[in-house]
């Protein structure tokens, strides 16, 4: 058991970065609503299939440096996270049990709750997003759940991630 | 596992509120901005590739025609230079005739857009070029078609630009025609500039060019703006509304210029 921890975690740090990079990405002016919620993805990943190496402590971490490579406010997705981390923490039993629609949907709520948090930051900074408009990157990621979670789950059982 | 959750939310909001109402954690920010930079410098991978293959693969006819295209150009803007430069010598004399101030000369340095804030709300861009170069908050940043818009945050080796059509920039502007000055606020549209508190009696037609005034301190005075694109008279409103398209290509820009202009090189820290 103990020779089996720590097993390949270097492959959560690139999918990571990989994530930072697709964050940063820079689309098109028309499209820029439709960027999926990559890091909250992979935080919500991670906690469900190991909840007890990955907690709020490290999506805080996440988030912070986020916000670093984004430039946004320093704080406003670690909040997001801390808080979509501390509910994929309380649930991740039933989340495993879903089948992967039902997963897409609670995916839904839970960037959601991350984008409302990143909205209210950016209210108090003087900008107004067009309303349920802010809601479409938790729409994006909802979508793009099931092919996340094929792609994470074939990662994870080849490098046996633990 | 509830009370960590708990403090780490909270020192999460503590952050954001210092970070919003406090300048505390602007060095904080400048030093660990570094690390930002690599992630756009590799996004932008691709558009320097494309760039490169454009550049290198290119048949020796287009590069020729270029060429004479470019030698044209250059006569053209060469000849616009010669009056430029006895005008030029024209108002300083002028100036010292009035005992007004001396027009400053500006320094310029060429910086490329490597990134686009990934925040949808914000009309951010990251540029290559940062406090090792000697950028400083608040200086302006120009295209070769007009004013696009101010460093905000300045990290080693790239910095954070807030566009002019960022709905929390306004800036100071006159119309180039006649003089009249106004106050050009972003909405959050690329294309559009509002023209703040104008009465109904102002004399600005559509059309018109509204070139920077200086008066906030913060932009050099006179480079292009917007184009001035309707003017409504509503009995209804106390003031017209004016909407302005901005000169600069601000979707398209890849090469921008960094002013600087000799007051702000020695109180780099001014408020505009």
């Amino acid at each position: 058991m103990e020779g089996a921890r720590g097993h390949n975690r270097w492959l959560i740090a690139v999918l990571f970065l990989l994530g930072f990079v697709l964050a940063v990405f820079p689309l098109p002016v028309e499209w820029r609503w439709l960027r999926p919620e990559f890091i909250a993805i992979l935080v919500i990943y991670w906690i469900t299939v190991m909840p007890q190496q990955f907690g709020a402590g490290l999506a805080w971490c996440v988030g912070i440096l986020q916000d670093v490579i984004e430039g946004v406010v320093l704080g406003e997705h670690a909040l997001a996270l801390v808080l979509v981390a501390y509910v994929c923490q309380l649930s991740y039993q039933r989340i495993r049990s879903y089948a992967v629609w039902q997963q897409s949907a609670w995916v839904f709520v839970l960037v959601g709750i991350h984008q409302l948090f990143g909205n209210w930051v950016h209210s108090l900074l003087g900008y107004s997003a067009p309303p349920l408009l802010f809601l479409s990157p938790a729409f994006m990621s909802a979508l793009l759940w099931p092919v996340a979670i094929l792609l994470f789950e074939r990662l994870r059982t080849a490098y046996r991630v633990a | 596992m509830a009370s960590r959750v708990f403090g780490l939310g909270l020192v999460a909001l503590l952050l954001i509120v210092m970070n919003i109402y406090t300048d505390w954690l602007d060095p904080v920010r400048a030093r660990v901005g570094v690390i930002a930079t690599p992630f756009y410098w590799f996004t932008d991978l691709p558009a320097r590739m494309s760039g490169w293959t454009r550049d290198s693969l290119q048949s020796r006819e287009s590069l020729r025609q270029q060429n004479a295209a470019l030698n044209a150009e250059v006569l053209i803007l060469k000849r616009k230079l010669q009056q430029m430069a006895s005008l030029t010598a024209e108002n300083l004399r002028l100036r010292q005739l009035m005992n007004s101030a001396e027009m400053v000369q500006e320094r310029v340095l060429i910086a490329e857009m490597i990134g686009i804030s990934p925040d949808p709300l914000a009309h951010k861009v990251i540029i290559n070029k940062g406090s090792e170069q000697g950028v400083y908050p608040g200086q302006p940043l120009l295209d070769a078609f007009g004013l696009m818009g101010q460093v905000v945050a300045v990290s080693r080796y790239s910095s954070e630009v807030l566009l002019i059509t960022d709905s929390t920039h306004a800036l100071p502007v006159q119309v180039n025609r006649n003089g009249v000055r106004a106050v050009a606020e972003g909405v959050g549209d690329l294309y559009q500039l509002k023209l703040r508190h104008v009465p109904n009696t102002l004399d600005i037609r559509q059309g018109d060019l509204l070139v920077s005034s200086g008066l906030g301190q913060r932009f050099p005075v006179g480079y292009p703006v917007a184009e001035v694109e309707s003017v409504i008279h509503d009995p209804s409103q106390p003031f017209a509304t004016v909407n302005a398209r901005p000169k600069a290509q601000l979707n398209r820009s890849r090469h921008v210029l960094l002013v600087f202009s000799r007051q702000s090189d020695g109180d780099q820290r001014g408020e505009g």
